[in-house]
């Protein structure tokens, strides 16, 4: 999960303005990086390193500290992702019913490894583990809409769509 | 204070109810390695080098974080307490350069004692091994990451004792990574080169830059002294080889409990500096020249009288240096009005 | 006139299969017809049966309809809502017989089942809040708020409820701590991370009956004297979060959470965090970390949360499951409640059925019933009708039983003494065509990369011997191997921090224990008899069943099928990468692995 973080900064001059909006509604709430986190992925589609850095002076925290989280848990990102984001599931259910063969086809069909980001910023490629949705392994999720029961030849159907 | 009876080893031992093992052990003199464990930081309980065996218990404890209770049969060194330590050692080498011929750390290093101990000589496991650059971008120290064992220690001085938070667990799991926010070089970070980190990491991990391949631990004779460069008086040991200084350990032991501050852990080199003056200059016909401290205390004495006479004792000033006492600068202004000035200030207010 | 009630299954599985379409289709189809005013459309959480999905259950008659899409919604206004034709090619097939069955509780899957935690699952609709009071929500608050805090511990400890998130401690004892511990402000905390994959009986709860996860902390806070709490759902669970805030909002309303809680001087205030995406935060201490804004990694213990939880203060941690056990014991009484279970495991408990099975889904039964029970009655037996091998309890902390274990009694005690346990409730099937060392080698993969990387022993030893593993799965294996895993799993289990580490190595004992001649193939003759592990395996075509449609060789990616057309075809095994297309694609069964 190494991100090139030489990608991290933006070229254009930085819109703070929603980093600002974030900080304010959480100004109360104790122990709230986490929630302050994902609300800045949420408004920015991932962490830049302006808005960390900007969190931490606002928060009086450690950047260190603000950047060991980020990298801790699986659903943060440093780096600008595709607007749509493919989640092949990795969990049981899915293992055994074929997860592997829908994986291969997404890589050869976008080109991607995973974790990568097509470069229109279509696409992102992601495994995750169980999403739940086991009664209809294999799954992938694009964005917030599940796609199950499928095979290899039925990928390039759904990545129509999008 | 409530006493708990246990038994380590096979001896009886009464206790206090608030000690872990670890300490019930020390106190008792039996050694239980240890690697993440430190008594001035937060316990964390992390290297699990220090795991012993408990009767009843499921798993074996770590010895550092697991109160002691009444009853309790303890074993340091049973067989299955040392092949869970030499597993771990193993471990711990299949991602460690095996470079011990010309690490610094050699003689010093707890991985090394260790693995003497139980007589570890490398790891059965292949495998992946991280490969980290080196960062010495620093000035004092560098930081070879390849070595780093994760104990964490660095880490929580430098948040708890030092409060720069400049280091910090990154990433997770087997990419798991000590280092500096968006991973730049420590000048780049909130770091202050304190060096606390340095003097506390158990492995050649972090490395001071003074006395690089010019000494070894067995070879310097240990001197403790006093810090010279300001009033807080911190103690440390200088490491002496050939009458020259080549390192520098801080005194855990002290008052201070080994905190330092970069001037203090790295200012020490002046001391053989070429440039360093050993007797007063005086100013003869643009020319400095070597003094004694008489002739130059008389000149300045006489300078003294010869300004006050001229110009009234308001036209002298004094300004003490950060390195002094309060006991010293109490000297000095007394100094200075004997002279009959108040004029008397301290650099630390500039 | 009493309107008929057509459940429609709102859960995570039955809308990604596509029920809220039909729900559309259906209402705009009774619109057109204008009939919509004897109905009464009701979105339900799970009936557990997601594999059926979508499901639409019509009552009275508790018809039972599945795989009912948009496109079948006017057929079965016309032909059911309409004529009372029962719709025979969307009734559920028995998989051994093959017959439709008509009635909900007539299926082999329900049968069995004792429905009690589950019991508004897929009955009520979970946004409305006063369907879950219509079936006694609430009531057991009640009644708990006219005891004492010591005197609901005590009634507790007396159902003999233990956690269902996983080690099965006993609830009524961690209360007790708890209570007792000293503190000026006390937390409850319920673990929604449910991390473990192919378990979704959490989120199921959650989705289907938000109220009676809300009532059991209720009465909890009451208990210990707590007067916040939070509930951590990990953020893939969007759908369970939408509903527990909804709950939220209309128990405030309600005044069932808030300030002076039904009248009494009992004030309780419910927040939701969201996880980030690390199983080990389903570690009780590493999520109290996670809650408080740090890194998931766990502490050790001592001190217990009951002691120092949450931000230092005494906190109470239970599961989803174990809180939404609360409301049924203070509502039926302690006496009714341990009428179902077994001596030392009292109550049900829901397992998630997935792997090669044939009634995947969610399954709540009463302690005590066979894993045999589970599998063939209520699972329905094996898929394809191939021969069961084994099942996984517990997912990638828990072990594996092989057909010799499958009449044991399922409680904590049992499975754990099998090698295997309880966990979360996760049950993976598997026939002869699962490799258990590959198995084996899938649950350390996700153990390994979701180690918190604090302790040596998990974050280098699960390591190494997933790479070992993962050497015997690609036919690198050595002698050696078997003894160093060993050495390694003991290592791990004895000396790791925290429960992941402690339990990481259990899938590839248990498999040790019961298969280990699986292993010594892999490792001393190259086979892998399930014909998984790819380096292992060849692919073979059977000339007699080859009728020569040449699609397997137009198919291979690096040509090395040959033969004439109408001609048995052949594979030449120098050339072959073992990727399995011309298996997938052949309609003949005539490719095989060896
Ligand atoms: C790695 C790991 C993951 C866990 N995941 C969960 C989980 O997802 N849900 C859960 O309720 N408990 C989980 N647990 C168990 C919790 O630590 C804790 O024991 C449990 O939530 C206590 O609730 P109970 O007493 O009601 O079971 C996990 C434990 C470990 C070690
Ligand atoms: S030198 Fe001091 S400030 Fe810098 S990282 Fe080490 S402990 Fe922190
Ligand atoms: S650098 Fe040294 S002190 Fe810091 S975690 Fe690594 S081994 Fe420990
Ligand atoms: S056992 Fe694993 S998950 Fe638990 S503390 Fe150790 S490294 Fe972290
Ligand atoms: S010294 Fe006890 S775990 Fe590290």
């Amino acid at each position: 999960m190494k991100e090139n973080l030489e990608k991290n900064y933006t070229e254009d001059p930085f819109d703070y303005e929603a980093v600002e909006e974030v900080l304010e509604r959480y100004q109360d709430e104790k122990g709230a990086l986490i929630p302050i986190l994902q609300a800045i992925q949420e408004a920015y589609g991932y962490l830049p390193r302006e808005a960390l850095e900007y969190a931490a002076r606002q928060l009086k925290t450690p950047l260190s500290k603000i950047f060991g989280v980020a990298t801790f848990y699986a659903q943060f990102h440093l780096t600008p992702r595709g607007k749509n984001i493919i989640r092949v599931c990795q969990g049981t259910a899915c293992h055994v019913r074929g997860a592997a063969k829908i994986m291969q086809a997404l890589r050869e069909q976008l080109d991607l490894d995973v974790d990568g980001t097509t470069e229109d910023l279509k696409f992102t490629l992601e495994s995750v583990a169980c999403i739940g949705a086991c009664g209809l392994a294999p799954v992938i999720m694009i964005n917030d809409d599940t796609f199950g029961r499928l095979t290899p030849d039925k990928i390039a159907g759904i990545l129509e769509k999008y | 204070m409530t006493k708990v009876n246990i038994t380590i080893n096979g001896q009886q031992l009464e206790v206090d109810a608030s000690m872990t093992i670890l300490e019930a052990a020390e106190s008792a003199g039996i050694e239980i390695p240890t690697f993440c464990h430190d008594p001035e930081l937060t316990r964390v309980g992390a290297c699990r080098i220090c795991v012993v065996e408990v009767a009843g218990a499921r798993n074996l404890p770590a010895a550092c974080t697991t109160p002691v209770s009444e009853g309790m049969v303890i074993e340091t060194e049973s067989e299955r307490v040392i092949k869970a330590r030499r597993v771990n050692l193993q471990l711990i080498w299949a991602n460690h350069p095996q470079d011990c011929l010309t690490c610094e750390k050699t003689g010093s290093c707890k991985l090394q004692d260790y693995s003497y101990r139980y007589n570890v000589t490398g790891s059965p496991y292949q495998g992946e091994a991280k490969v980290f650059e080196l960062d010495n971008t620093n000035p004092f120290f560098f930081r070879d990451l390849n070595k780093c064992i994760y104990c964490g220690k660095c880490v929580r001085k430098c948040f708890e004792v030092n409060g720069a938070g400049a280091i910090e667990f990154m990433y997770r799991g087997f990419n798991s990574k000590v280092t500096t926010a968006f991973d730049v070089p420590l000048e780049e970070s909130s770091c202050v080169m304190c060096g606390m980190c340095v003097d506390v990491c158990p492995v050649g991990a972090l490395t001071p830059l003074q006395g690089l391949h010019n000494n070894r631990p067995w070879e310097v004779e240990k001197v403790l002294t006093t810090c010279p460069y300001c009033g807080c008086g911190c103690t440390y040991y200088l490491h002496v080889k050939n009458d020259k200084i080549v390192g520098l350990t801080p005194n855990f032991e002290g008052p201070l409990k080994g905190h330092m501050c970069v001037k203090g852990r790295f200012g020490w080199d002046f001391v053989d500096s070429p440039d360093r003056l050993k007797t007063p200059l005086i100013k003869k016909d643009g020319e400095f020249v070597e003094a004694t401290w008489d002739e130059a205390l008389d000149l300045v004495a006489s300078k003294f009288k010869e300004v006050r006479a001229q110009y009234g004792p308001d036209a002298i000033a004094g300004l003490s240096s950060a390195r002094t006492t309060n006991e010293e600068n109490y000297l000095f202004q007394k100094l200075l009005r004997s002279l009959g000035t108040n004029n008397v200030d301290h650099c630390a207010r500039l | 006139m009493e309107r008929r009630r057509i459940l429609l299954c709102a859960g995570t599985g039955c809308i990604s299969s596509g029920s809220l379409a039909v729900k559309e289709a259906l209402l705009n189809e009774l619109e057109k017809r204008g009939i919509a005013d004897q109905f009464e459309i009701v979105t339900s959480g799970c009936h557990g049966f997601c594999e059926q999905g979508p499901i639409v259950i019509v009552h009275p008659e508790d018809i039972f309809y599945c795989r009912v899409q948009a496109e079948d919604v006017p057929e079965l206004v016309e032909e059911y809502l309409v004529n009372g034709r029962v719709v025979d090619r969307l009734l559920f097939k028995d998989p051994i017989s093959g017959e439709a069955v008509k009635n909900h509780m007539e299926i082999g899957f329900y049968a069995k089942q004792s429905r009690r935690v589950l019991h508004n699952c897929g009955v009520i609709d979970p946004e409305n809040v006063d369907e879950y009071l219509a079936q006694g929500g609430y009531e057991g608050l009640k009644n708990a708020l006219q005891m004492s805090p010591v005197e609901v511990i005590e009634e507790v400890k007396k159902s003999g409820l233990r956690g269902r998130g996983g080690a099965g401690f006993p609830t009524g004892l961690k209360w007790e701590f708890t209570y007792k511990a000293q503190g000026d402000k006390k937390y409850v905390v319920c673990n929604a991370d449910e991390g473990d994959p192919g378990a979704f009986m959490d989120r199921s709860v959650l989705e289907g009956d938000p109220h009676a996860v809300i009532e059991g902390m209720l009465i909890a806070a009451y208990a210990i004297g707590a007067d916040e709490g939070y509930v951590y759902v990990r953020a893939e669970y969007p759908l369970a979060i939408k509903r527990l805030r909804l709950a939220i909002e209309a128990a405030n309303r309600l005044g069932y959470l808030g300030k002076n809680i039904m009248g009494t001087d009992f004030s309780f205030q419910l927040k939701i965090k969201e996880g980030a995406g690390a199983f080990v935060c389903g570690e009780e201490t590493a999520l109290l970390a996670s809650i408080e804004g740090e890194r998931g990694m766990p502490r050790p213990r001592p001190p217990f949360p009951a002691n120092s939880g949450l931000w230092g203060k005494p906190t109470c941690l239970n599961n989803v499951e174990t809180f939404a056990n609360i409301p049924l014991i203070f509502r039926i009484g302690v006496e009714e409640y341990t009428k179902v279970g077994t001596e030392r495991s009292k109550g049900t408990k829901i397992f998630a059925l997935t792997g090669k099975i044939n009634n995947t889904g969610l399954a709540e039964v009463p302690m005590g019933i066979t894993m045999r029970e589970i599998i063939f009655d209520i699972g329905g037996g094996i898929k394809g009708g191939k021969k069961f091998k084994a099942v996984q309890i517990g997912g990638p902390s828990g072990g594996c039983l092989p057909e010799e274990q499958l009449d044991l009694p399922v409680d904590y005690d049992s499975l754990t003494a099998a090698g295997a346990m309880m966990g979360s409730g996760g049950l993976v099937i598997m026939d002869e065509e699962t490799c258990m060392v590959d198995l084996a080698r899938f649950f350390l993969t996700f153990t390994q990369k979701e180690s918190c990387g604090k302790c040596t022993p998990c974050r280098e030893g699960t390591k190494r011997m997933l790479e070992i593993l993962e050497r015997i799965t690609q036919g690198n294996g050595e002698d050696g191997d078997l003894e160093m895993l060993e050495e390694l799993a003991t290592t791990i289990k004895d000396s790791s921090l925290c429960g992941l580490g402690q339990t990481a190595p259990n899938p590839v004992l248990s498999t040790l224990r019961y298969f280990r001649e699986e292993y010594e193939e892999h490792i001393y003759e190259k086979k892998c008899r399930a014909g998984v592990c790819t380096n292992l395996v060849s692919y073979f075509i059977l000339p007699d069943k080859c009728v020569g449609c040449t699609v397997c060789a137009r198919n291979c990616p690096v040509n090395a099928i040959s033969g004439e057309r109408k001609a048995p075809h052949e594979i030449d095994q120098s050339v072959c990468i073992k990727c399995g297309v011309c298996y997938e694609k052949c309609k003949f069964d005539a490719i095989i692995l060896k």
